[in-house]
């Protein structure tokens, strides 16, 4: 019995949060890890391209639930999806046209575009603070819990309860579906493998009658996609605020250089790899130490270190992958 | 147009700008911003060293701009005795076990052949010591927070005079980049910008939540200054008389008289490090570090030891960092880690040196007092601008409120805005490298 109630502490107070939060930033670093390996640079925007998107999709959520709106038990807000995702592609397709392809023509140096990036995280952010404001804003509705714990304890009679809530369920369905589309595009269909193609080898893509701007183009559909539902999967699960999302940007880069930047199986390891060791290592492992080892009654919380250092633990796993397999645990490439 | 021209009508060009303010706003805020500009304009000088001199893509200027903050209030605010008493030995043990066992864990890394036995003894090590470390330094931080949590709560710091804060602050800041250049340096230019971002949220994370060093977010208020107070000015017969000799009112006067007092601290010490940069930039040294950015292999080839030049460029330049965070927060008076902002304390400074002309001590400090201005003037622009768009719509029109409060958001659209343009039209910035 002890051992069953410390299995369903472990999973509600680490396996799901940290495997809907490990989908969120592997569908962040898969945006990092594309721009990467077609336009060969780390795009400092893209946590500010995230929140774009989730901006725009709140926006329509709100407009539909004045409308009276709804999608049943699931949050309105996956209604109003498309609608981002079309609007954060928008401004990246502008942005691209206006900022980046000059550089992209003139064959700039990787490390120009990165600042150049910063420009535009610069006006992106500007831009989210502008419209929607600095503040914290909640969005998501429907039903709260597919299981709560009040309702799993009474079920099962154990002692610790399990929760699971509706968007954590939609965050890892989603993930799964959106990472299963992106394979089978790169790998099955033929514009997928031109992109894979011009990736490895942009001359040799060239000379085989591959349109280098239709690349690209489908590259900023692609990360548009990711973008935003990655954005809109983390408002929902927790809540949106703009500067949060700015923040986002070290583990989805800690993501998508452990797994090997460029490359986007990489990136979904290393989103897990991050979001698993951030969530276990400042855990509380109190309660669960106390059902393995009822003798033991430790006068702490067992945390290893606490909350507030989450960053660090992001920053301390890439810096080790980096100084002992700098091309990440994936084989990435290097530009 | 020769280029001295050029730079001196730059700097007449700023000058103006900050004097316009000084007739239109006042000169309370002139000075403000003149003081401000001063510190933006070490910093931005900082990381020009860095990335214009030398090509190293620095993302975590906030984090030794933190660290000199930090200095300020380890050096200047007086100890709390009871604190050191209750903790204090706890405290400092544990930091001490905390740095042995790192420094046991690198020298079993580098004596021991690499195999199993070299990675269960550097776990073993690393366990222990972190368990020792929370064990001794967890009963000693409780302590210490427990005293006088509204005032104090924290171990204070030495009681020295503030002026001592700047160079020692420059010295921590110096001594983490020593610590972060060891081991990111060596990285590709986009990893090292990565690793320097996190290192800077690390540190912020620090001053935050170790509350028995800096407060945390409780703010160290009251921190003690270089010059003298305002009241004492007020209160004291030569100030009063020489106010009344001007003609000019006591309360705006003495205030006025403590930024100036600022400035020309301020700009002593700007004059001394540009001085010390120019004399860099062109001596052999600065000649080989040029030639190191503008070609690795080649200057390798030639027998420069490149890595290490590199450490040495990242620390000068994260001390200057750390010199002008320290000289900030004496200016605040405060130490408040909770505005320590990427945006504002990394990327600004970025945006500076770009305007400037990186790799153009000239550049950078223009680029500084050029920058500050707009990051201040921005926002009264943007309300005026808005006001006068939407002059037809009604007084409570929901559209005209929601724009006046959004005004303050344009900053970081103008900025990012600035960035680009340079980089797009005049790669090289105002004042370009020679």
């Amino acid at each position: 019995m002890d051992i069953l109630n410390a299995i369903v502490a472990f999973s509600n107070f680490v396996l799901i949060p940290a495997t809907s939060y490990g989908s969120q930033l592997a569908l962040g670093a898969l945006g990092v890890t594309m721009i990467y390996g077609i336009l060969r640079f780390s795009n400092f925007a893209h946590g500010d391209t995230m929140a774009f998107g989730a901006m725009i999709t709140i926006l329509v959520t709100w407009w539909m639930q004045a409308l009276g709106l709804h999608f049943g038990p699931l949050p309105t807000a996956l209604l109003a999806l498309p609608v981002g995702i079309v609007g954060c592609l928008l401004l990246l397709v502008v942005t691209d046209r206006a900022i980046y392809r000059f550089y992209r023509i003139q064959k700039a140096k990787p490390v120009i575009l990165v600042i150049v990036s910063m420009g535009v995280m610069f006006i992106m952010n500007g831009l989210v603070r502008f419209v929607i404001g600095p503040g914290e804003r909640h969005f998501s509705d429907g039903e709260r819990f597919i299981i709560s714990a009040r309702e799993f304890k009474a079920l099962t009679g154990l002692a610790e309860g399990l929760a699971l809530r509706t968007s954590q369920a939609i965050t890892i369905a989603t993930a799964i579906i959106v990472v299963a589309v992106l394979f089978w595009f790169l790998n099955r269909t033929r514009t997928g493998k031109s992109m894979r193609a011009y990736s490895d080898n942009e001359d040799l893509a060239l000379l085989s009658g591959i349109n280098p701007e239709r690349v690209v183009f489908v590259t900023w559909v692609i990360v548009a996609v990711l973008a935003t539902i990655a954005g809109v999967l983390y408002g929902l699960d927790k809540s949106f605020k703009p500067f949060v999302y700015f923040q986002l940007l070290l583990p989805i880069f800690a993501a998508a250089v452990v797994g090997g930047l460029g490359n986007p199986l990489g990136a979904i390891a290393g989103g897990f790899i991050i979001a698993f060791s951030e969530v276990m290592i400042t855990y509380a492992w109190k309660k669960v130490a106390g059902y393995v080892v009822p003798w033991w009654s430790p006068e702490g919380l067992v945390q290893l270190i606490s909350t507030d250092y989450k960053f660090a633990i992001s920053f301390i796993i890439l810096i080790i992958v980096l100084l002992f397999r700098p091309t990440g645990l994936f084989r990435g490439k290097a530009v | 147009m020769n280029s001295t021209l050029k730079t001196t009508a730059l700097f007449l060009v700023v000058t103006t700008l900050i004097a316009i303010t000084g007739a239109m706003q006042s000169w309370n805020s002139a000075l403000l911003i003149v003081n401000m500009g001063l510190v933006s304009a070490i910093m931005s000088l900082g990381l020009n060293l860095q990335w214009g001199f030398a090509g190293l893509f620095n993302v975590g200027v906030m984090g030794f701009v933190a660290l000199g903050g930090l200095a300020t209030v380890l050096i200047s605010m007086p100890p709390v005795h009871e604190a050191w008493r209750v903790g204090g030995v706890h405290v400092m043990t544990a930091l001490f076990i905390g740095v042995l066992t790192i420094a046991i864990a690198i020298v079993v890394f580098r004596r021991i052949p690499k195999g199993s036995l070299r990675t269960t003894l550097l776990i073993v090590i690393l366990v222990v010591g972190f368990v020792t470390y929370r064990a001794i330094l967890d009963p000693g931080v409780a302590a210490v927070e427990a005293i006088n949590p509204t005032i104090t709560g924290n171990l204070g710091g030495l009681g020295l005079p503030v002026l001592l804060a700047w160079p020692v602050g420059g010295l921590l800041a110096a001594t983490a980049a020593w610590f972060i250049g060891k081991t990111a340096l060596g990285l590709r230019s986009d990893y090292l910008a990565i690793a320097t971002l996190g290192i800077a949220e690390i540190l912020i994370a620090v001053l935050k939540h170790e509350d028995w060093l800096t407060r945390g977010v409780k703010n160290i208020i009251g921190l003690p200054r270089p010059v003298p107070y305002e009241v004492d000015l007020q209160n004291s017969p030569w100030f009063i008389e020489m106010v009344q000799d001007y003609g000019f009112e006591l309360a705006a006067a003495s205030s006025f008289y403590v930024k100036v007092n600022y400035s020309l601290l301020f700009t002593v010490i700007l004059v001394i490090l540009l001085i010390m940069a120019q004399l860099a930039l062109k001596s052999p040294w600065g000649r080989m570090i040029r030639a190191i950015r503008d070609n690795e292999v080649a200057a390798e080839a030639m027998g420069k030891d490149v890595t290490k030049r590199h450490l040495q460029i990242f620390i000068l330049g994260s001390a200057i960092c750390g010199i002008a965070g320290a000289m900030m927060t004496t200016l605040d008076g405060q130490l408040t880690p909770g505005s320590y902002q990427p945006l504002r304390f990394t990327f600004l400074i970025w945006v500076m040196v770009i305007l400037g002309g990186s790799g153009n001590n000239f550049g950078a400090v223009l680029g500084g007092f050029l920058i500050w201005f707009l990051w201040v003037q921005v926002e009264p622009i943007g309300l005026f601008l808005i006001d006068l768009l939407t002059a037809g719509l009604a007084e409570d029109s929901a559209i005209r409120e929601h724009l006046r409060q959004s005004a303050a958001h344009m900053r970081l659209l103008t900025m990012g805005l600035i960035l680009l343009l340079v980089l797009r039209f005049a790669p090289r910035g105002l004042i370009p490298e020679k």
